[in-house]
């Protein structure tokens, strides 16, 4: 795909980039009403809706934000596999998180300092997601150095995530980043946040053997399906209204 | 604060003050209220003045996080991603107006930990309100209009109430309610105004939640058992049911603009009393809710134990981490993770 919006937007990486945080934005909202403390009712909200709120601006760079989200299948969506991942436990939605987040606020912060077309949206999005992070790696913190129950419940969840990495330095068709450089920035930082989680770094794969390309281009995991079921099955029930 | 309020800070509400010292705080307690200041967490106060605040302070926090749930089962589904935004704001405001109030009831010395434990063990209660389900997107926007009406009804006078951390919290809360409340009017604006089957679903919720809504100002005042003492000591400003024509009068004219009716048929504008008078509450349905039999009684608490149950090793685990590293003393970060086990 080589189309380019109306601003010379390059839409694959609108999508990649506004698909990645209407996914992981959907996914935590999924938390509200379930969460461990109060403070994470909040926390967890509030990280969700500046993710919806990068996912309008960015899809909306795309086409019709609302025709994006609720009016593809899941082969047409571009988002990262880990994303779409279950909440599980709460270490798993930390771990996801913690690899999220940080990939996310370094590539924004690179976007940010360049002149490409995404630069203005990064600039701004990198101080909210800077939040994202550093609240990922407190919690990873706290769980990986908390209890025995706590260590071993993020241990296993950054294992079981760990599959889910690699894709994330895949360069996006107009994105101009030094993908790279960004991998050896992510896996510095990750893993010494785990260290001082105490925490061994996951020694397997950093990608799935049969996904190469991934959720980039529209192979997604199982539960995929059922989130959009789900999140689109309201506005397909009413086509052409507005609400 | 005067003079009143001078005296009343000479000795905090912990001591034991003798039989003469009592009847001197109380004349100064009773003064204060009359002069209409207020009562701050160091001042003494009676026990009974205390105890009528934590049950009522209890009863409004749980409400908020209860009341997140019938509305966070929409925001999955919800149908356009500026609604959900908006969805998931006004969730997230539920939680912060629960911090607000929670922390408004440990200022009379009850830990958040005591208060959730009542909850979940059903010492205590939410408003019956949210024992209702939400079966459509259009419950969302009636939830907001009537639910969050009612509630912006009742609370208002709350912002004079006597004691002075939950006036203040309810200033808060009160300026996102009229918030939420429009956007429950809007939404069902655009339902109303929509296709023939989005009217329906409008009128259905309204049609829901209309009674449930009226209920929510309690039981008629000649059988409300606090509200007596609580008006005196200017807890409470209003009866049960001036309030609830108060939300009758301002509902029926909005009702009218949304192009929706009201599920009443005795409903009609009397000239001379200047009110809209309405039909008879079926309280056997509300005493019902109350007791337990209501339709998401068990849901709704289900849910919250279960997610506190499956919290608790997070809990924990923040807990040890704060011990080993900041010598148990909390305080790990602006998201404010602090426990219920750091604060006891």
């Amino acid at each position: 795909m080589t189309a380019t919006g109306p601003a010379t937007v390059p839409v694959t990486a609108a999508l990649a980039l506004g698909d990645d945080a209407l996914v992981l934005s959907h996914r935590l909202g999924e938390w509200a009403g379930h969460a461990p403390v109060l403070e994470e009712e909040v926390a967890l909200a509030n990280i969700a809706l500046d993710l919806l709120g990068q996912a309008r601006i960015l899809l909306s760079l795309a086409g019709d934000e609302d025709e994006l989200a609720y009016l593809r299948e899941e082969r047409a969506f571009r988002n990262l596999q880990l994303v779409e991942q279950p909440n599980g436990d709460f270490a798993h939605t930390i771990a996801r998180q913690l690899y999220f987040s940080t990939y996310q606020q370094l590539l924004y912060a690179e976007l940010a300092a360049g002149d490409g077309p995404f630069a203005p949206l990064a600039a701004k999005a990198v101080k909210e997601v800077l939040y994202h992070r550093d609240h990922a790696e407190q919690w990873t913190l706290r769980l990986g150095d908390g209890t025995e129950t706590s260590h071993e419940r993020m241990r296993s969840a950054c294992e079981a995530l760990w599959k889910f990495t690699g894709e994330m330095f895949q360069p996006v068709e107009g994105l101009e980043a030094d993908w790279a450089r960004l991998e050896a920035h992510w896996q510095e930082s990750v893993t010494d946040v785990l260290d001082r989680a105490t925490i061994p770094l996951p020694e397997g794969p950093r990608t799935g053997a049969w996904s190469a390309g991934a959720g980039r281009q529209g192979l997604h995991t199982e539960p995929f399906g059922r989130m959009l079921a789900e999140m689109q099955h309201l506005h397909r029930s009413h086509p052409g209204a507005s609400w | 604060m005067a003079t009143a309020a001078a005296q009343r800070t000479t000795r905090t509400a912990d001591s034991a003050p003798d039989t003469v010292d009592t009847a001197a705080y109380q004349h100064a307690f009773d003064a204060a209220v009359a002069a209409d200041e207020r009562i701050e967490p160091r001042d003494w106060m009676p026990d009974a003045y205390r105890a009528t605040l934590v049950r009522q302070i209890a009863q409004h926090a749980h409400s908020e996080i209860i009341g997140m749930q019938p509305e966070a089962n929409w925001i999955t589904r919800a149908p356009s991603l500026r609604r959900k935004a908006i969805l998931m704001a006004k969730v997230q405001d539920e939680a912060g107006h629960g911090l607000y109030l929670y922390s408004a009831a440990e200022t009379l010395g009850t830990s958040r930990d005591e208060l959730l434990d009542k909850l979940h063990s059903g010492r205590q209660k939410y408003s019956s309100i949210f024992n209702y389900p939400t079966l459509t997107w259009a419950d969302v926007g009636a939830i907001g209009w009537l639910v969050d009406g009612a509630a912006i009804t009742n609370q208002v006078p709350l912002c004079r109430c006597s004691y002075g951390p939950y006036a203040r919290a309810m200033v808060r809360v009160c300026k996102e309610e009229s918030f939420h409340q429009r956007q429950g009017y809007e939404l069902l604006l655009a339902l109303s105004k929509g296709t023939p089957q989005q009217h329906a679903m409008a009128q259905d919720a309204v049609d829901r939640w209309w009674w449930p809504s009226l209920m929510m100002f309690g039981p008629p005042d000649d059988e409300s058992q606090h509200s007596a003492q609580s008006m005196e000591w200017k807890i409470k400003r209003h009866s049960n049911d001036e309030l609830r024509q108060r939300f009758v009068d301002i509902c029926v004219p909005q009702a009218e603009s949304l192009g929706l009716t009201l599920p009443d048929p005795d409903l009609r504008w009397n000239e001379e009393s200047g009110h809209h008078e309405f039909g008879p509450i079926d309280w056997t349905e509300f005493w019902d809710v109350l007791k337990g039999n209501g339709p998401c009684n068990e849901q709704r608490i289900t849910q919250r134990r279960r997610a506190h149950a499956e919290g608790a090793w997070v809990r924990e685990a923040a807990a040890a981490y704060a011990a080993k590293h900041t010598g148990g003393t909390g305080g790990t970060g602006e998201a404010g993770h602090e426990t219920g086990a750091q604060r006891a």
